[in-house]
């Protein structure tokens, strides 16, 4: 790892000062207080936290989905605070991927096509090279002519999977992607997005409350009540946990 | 449950308000077209009321020739003008006068063209003085033969004042005619017409002599009763002194029957309107049944908690059934008021366009309520019927489960759609080949009817080679293949969307293919047949036709370069006692040369006075030969017996029977009404047409034109039939429109988060909004191909059947067709517009999130 410590200076995705606030007066709710980070490029990154900590908020902010209140997001060399509609497509068009929880594969689209479709909608072409590479690491090379109804929970994540990385975004955004499966296809694909990290230097950033997920990441960082609290490099699931207990009682205590 | 119901029904307005909003489009048809009959009928009722308010007691020949409303005005017989004297001498009479009333008054405006009515008739009377009813408002009344008073709405339709020369076509002279216009008269209550008819007064004995024909004559007698004598007594003593040979009534039954006779064919026209209404409706139906079927697919959820928290199959269905019926209900009341506000403006411009007819109030008759609820409920619950059966069949563990809608098998649908449609072919077959027994059009109908049905439970199955090959096309694009793929998605949904459009196209494409086909197989048999160079002939405005000077014809004859000439009366009248159309011609011997006329038997090509000519259909089926014996009754004079002395072959083009020139004169329009001319060969068109154009300068209702422009002009009327029945279809396909917007709609609702994962992907606003276009275009083009083939198809039939009629060649509109499917895209765009604006507004991180 020490080989792309160069890199890390330069974040994939990077956090500022980012404040977000829901509604107004009695109904005001603060879901981030002020967060900076940085994601460094070529490093899986988890975010973890109760729920109603922002984790998630901060994930829709550092995609684009959804707008700061006070503060910049940016991604690469984009900023994206500040960005009309048009921007922000082209943005989640050409630098970024995303993974779902609920997979979200058009049902009408045999796996194949799903995979391809964010490269068709931008008009670029595959990569070739890249993209065997992508489906060979998947391991769907049977399933591409089936459609999402025919396949399995973690095959449709899988596929969901290849479509984010076979673009080849700046970074991916994973939001709990192993929440619908069970163990055993869960731990697919964590393994297979850890390898996409390892192995060719994809960019992941994910939310989990999962620690045996989270256990995947290089580093972890933690979110209570819209404040970065904590964070772990090279995590196992046993110190997530750790980690975590230590939060839900501080947060018991603070209560 | 009934809270329930009505949470869900305001949960879901828009949707509701949509499909109602095709209840209320055909229920407006059925109010309106019982708003305007009546409203019509009274006004006619009080326009002849008053027409006739001045009579106690109408005396009137029998009519010889009875004609309905259908195939022209009445026209009666003459009395002699003794019998005024007769009728004076009847105890209890204070008065009587003879009245010359007729038809066929044409006052030329200064413009030099006829004054038309478009309808009501054209009057030329004799002038009998004024009357409460009846006043003069400038000059006198008129002396001089030369004279005519003319009422104030004709002097201001024409153009002329008091004191000018006035041209003036009459029954008996078609050609112009100088007159000074000496006084202009209006009717009480500052009206300048009653309802629209035109008048025109004379003296008596020129009325006479140019409107019946013969002097001391007049068409009808009113008398006045004295004092103390009731109308209908002297009704009775009248009737008693004149024997059985003339009718007499009192005005107020002249009135009623008068009325009457206008009204049969008002309710013609009501059944016309009804019958489009039931059109709107059926495709209102589908609308609606889909509608439903959403609903209750996306409640499924819902519903299964409520089966599971203990409601029976019963209660969900009346929950489903409830929710019809209120939209049925409220949609039921907007459309009759809707259809009321329809019927006063129709009624309004009939009024206008009939030449200022006073309308009576608007009148809502309680056919137009009962008929509106009747339908509106019942179409909308009928069609609700079916979905709320499948709600009430969702089990409830389904609430547990994530349901996808399961895809279920299209065999059942399939084979109830192939069994329906064969049910339609055999009702069709029936029908159109004469056996269905009396029942003819309602079988007719009824297999139209039931291959909609059967076609649009096909629709699914077929929906999917189809769409996807119609989807090809926009399958360059990402949108685009994706739209396409939507529209395969649920093809029972697409198929009753499509189906909605099928049937307006099918049955204007259906009318399209039958009308050309009429007009292409008389339009060929007219170029092959009439050998013709020029045609004196008019555009026909009213219930009359035009008609020319017969002297035109024998100066037509004497022009260097023309050979033949023949000029063609026509009348209905009684042959053996059976109504038949009769014509006479000028000349027989060019009338045979000039359409080619091929003897069957006898000789055609002379005509003694008591001779006739018949069609070899019309002598096969009265069982005529040559030497037999009819006995004829034209419209005037008396019955004559006339001879069959030759038979033609029958034609598209050819008369029943043909007269001699003499019989005209007893025709109800004694003047020709088309002359055909034939030239030496050899002779330029162009040299002799301005020549006869001159001859016809006293003639202004006819013009002379070459033989392509005359079938032009006479298969027009066709066209117009045509255009009236495509804008009375449209309002079938504008509710097909509004499915197709409903359908999306919900899709786009449906289809939140996988919009949301497009648009988080990179889609960009302006590719989802091509995307549900796509889908759009894709549902509406399939539709109209669906509709363009069924209509096709009916067309075709139908032509098949007319074969003997006539109709031989089979025409398909390739254009119209074309037409069809592009305005079908159109539509597809339209209608995608605001789903497609709603598609592109969702929120990416919402639709999401959105569980």
């Amino acid at each position: 790892m020490t080989a792309t410590v160069g890199q890390q200076a330069q974040a994939a995705a990077r956090a500022n000062d980012v404040w977000k606030v829901y509604g107004s007066g009695e109904a005001q709710v603060i879901a981030l207080r002020g967060v900076s980070a940085e994601f460094e490029r070529g490093r899986f990154t988890a975010i973890m936290g109760p729920s109603g900590s922002g984790k998630s908020t901060l994930m829709h902010c550092l995609a684009g989905l959804d707008s700061v209140t006070r503060g910049t997001v940016s991604i690469g060399e984009t900023t994206v605070t500040g960005l009309g509609d048009a921007g922000l497509t082209k943005l989640r068009r050409d630098k970024v991927g995303f993974i779902f929880q609920q997979f979200n594969l058009l049902p009408t689209l045999t796996a194949k096509e799903n995979i391809l479709l964010p490269l068709s909608i931008a008009g670029r072409k595959p990569d070739p090279a890249w993209y065997d590479t992508v489906i060979e690491t998947v391991g769907l090379k049977d399933r591409l002519d089936h459609r999402p109804a025919q396949l399995s929970g973690g095959q449709q994540q899988r596929v969901a999977c290849a479509r984010a990385l076979v673009s080849r975004p700046e970074v991916i955004f994973a939001d709990e992607p192993t929440g619908n499966l069970d163990s055993r296809s869960g731990a697919e694909v964590l393994n297979f997005l850890r390898n996409s990290v390892r192995e060719h230097g994809q960019t992941i950033v994910m939310v989990t409350h999962d620690p045996t997920a989270a256990a995947y990441a290089d580093r972890v960082v933690f979110l209570a009540d819209g404040e970065i609290v904590s964070e772990l490099i090279e995590p196992t699931a046993e110190t997530v946990l750790d980690t975590m207990k230590k939060l839900d009682t501080a947060a018991e205590v603070g209560n | 449950m009934f809270r329930a119901t009505l949470k869900s029904l305001l949960a879901r307005k828009v949707r509701l308000i949509l499909s109602g909003l095709a209840v209320v489009l055909g229920v407006m048809f059925v109010s309106g077209a019982f708003v305007l009959t009546d409203t019509l009928g009274r006004s006619f009722d009080s326009v002849f009321a008053d027409g006739f308010s001045e009579i106690d007691v109408n005396v009137a020949a029998k009519p010889k020739v009875q004609v309905n409303e259908m195939e022209g005005e009445q026209t009666v017989a003459p009395l002699p003008a003794t019998l005024v004297d007769r009728v004076k001498q009847v105890p209890g009479a204070a008065s009587a006068t003879g009245v010359v009333n007729a038809d066929g008054a044409r006052v030329i405006g200064s413009n030099g063209k006829v004054v038309t009515s478009f309808g009501p008739p054209q009057l030329g009377e004799n002038w009998t003085g004024e009357s409460e009813l009846l006043k003069l408002r400038e000059g006198r009344a008129p002396q001089a033969e030369d004279e005519i008073v003319i009422n104030k709405a004709l002097a201001t339709a024409a153009k002329v004042q008091v004191g000018q020369k006035v041209g003036v076509l009459t029954a008996f002279e078609s050609k112009k005619r100088d007159f000074t216009l000496v006084g202009v008269f209006g009717y009480s209550g500052d009206r300048d017409s009653i309802g629209g008819v035109n008048e025109v007064f004379f003296t008596t004995p020129v009325a006479q002599r140019l409107m019946l024909g013969e002097p001391d004559v007049f068409n009808s007698i009113t008398v006045q009763a004295a004092d103390g004598v009731s109308d209908e007594k002297l009704r009775d003593d009248v009737a008693r002194t004149l024997g059985a040979d003339f009718e007499v009534k009192t005005g107020e039954q002249v009135a009623a029957d008068a009325s009457a006779s206008l009204k049969e064919g008002l309710s013609f026209f009501n059944k016309i309107l009804l019958g489009f209404a039931a059109v709107a409706l059926l495709v209102g139906t589908f609308l609606i049944l889909n509608t439903f079927s959403i609903i209750v697919a996306q409640r499924t959820r819902e519903l299964a908690l409520m089966r599971a928290i203990g409601a029976s199959g019963r209660q969900i269905i009346g929950s489903v059934v409830l929710e019809a019926i209120a939209v049925g209900l409220i949609a039921s009341v907007l459309g009759l008021a809707a259809g009321i506000g329809v019927g006063a403006l129709l009624a309004f411009l009939f009024g206008k366009l009939a030449g200022g007819l006073t309308l009576a109030g608007i009148g809502v008759p309680a056919a137009a309520v009962i008929g509106s609820f009747a339908v509106g409920l019942v179409i909308t619950v009928v069609a609700a019927l079916l979905p709320a059966l499948r709600a009430s069949r969702i089990p409830p563990i389904a609430a547990m489960q994530d349901v996808a809608t399961p895809d279920r098998p299209l065999t059942k649908i399939t084979v109830a759609g192939s069994l329906v449609t064969g049910v339609g072919a055999v009702l069709l077959f029936l029908g159109l080949s004469g056996n269905a027994g009396g029942q003819t059009l309602s079988t007719i109908l009824g297999g139209v009817l039931f291959a909609f049905i059967g076609v649009a439970l096909l629709t699914p199955l077929i929906s999917r080679p189809v769409v996807s090959l119609l989807g090809a096309i926009f399958s360059w694009s990402v949108p685009g293949k994706l739209g396409r793929l939507n529209s395969g998605r649920n093809p029972r949904r697409t198929a009753i969307t499509a189906a909605a459009l099928m049937v307006g196209i099918a049955l204007v494409t259906g009318v399209t293919v039958i009308l050309d086909s009429a007009k292409g197989s008389i339009s060929a048999l007219a170029q092959d047949t009439i050998k013709a160079e020029l045609v004196i002939a008019g555009q026909q405005g009213g219930p009359r036709p035009p008609t020319f000077d017969p002297g035109v014809l024998d100066q037509a004859k004497a022009l260097p370069g023309v050979r033949l000439v023949d000029g063609e009366y026509g009348d209905m009248g009684r042959i053996d006692g059976e109504s038949t159309w009769v014509a006479a011609s000028s000349d027989i011997a060019s009338l045979r040369q000039i359409f080619g006329a091929k003897p069957t038997a006898g000789d055609i090509d002379r005509l003694g006075p008591t001779q006739m000519l018949a069609s070899s259909d019309t002598a096969t089926s009265r069982g005529w030969s040559v030497g037999s014996t009819v006995n004829v009754q034209l419209t005037r004079g008396e019955a004559r017996t006339y001879t069959i002395s030759g038979i033609y072959e029958s034609s598209q083009l050819t008369n029943p029977v043909t007269l001699p020139a003499t019989a005209a004169k007893d025709f109800a329009i004694p003047q020709p009404i088309q002359g055909f001319i034939q030239l030496d060969p050899g002779t330029r068109v162009s040299d002799v047409q301005p020549q006869v154009e001159a001859l016809l300068a006293d003639s202004p209702e006819v013009s002379v034109a070459d033989r392509d422009a005359f079938i032009k002009q006479q298969t027009s009327s066709l066209d117009g039939l045509l255009t009236m029945i495509q804008i009375l279809l449209a309002l079938a396909i504008v509710i097909a429109v509004l499915g197709i917007i409903n359908t999306l709609a919900l899709s786009v609702l449906e289809r939140t988060r996988e919009l949301g994962l497009l648009r988080a992907i990179g889609l960009r606003r302006s590719q989802t909004m091509g995307m549900i276009t796509v889908e759009a275009v894709v549902i509406s083009v399939f539709g109209a191909l669906l509709g363009v083939v069924v209509g096709t198809g009916l067309g075709a039939a139908v032509v098949e059947a007319l074969k003997d009629e006539g109709i031989t060649d089979l025409i398909l509109p390739w254009g119209q067709m074309g037409v069809f499917l592009g305005l079908a895209a159109i539509i597809g765009v339209v209608a995608a517009v605001l789903p497609a604006v709603r598609a592109a507004r969702i929120n990416v991180l919402g639709a999401i999130a959105h569980d």
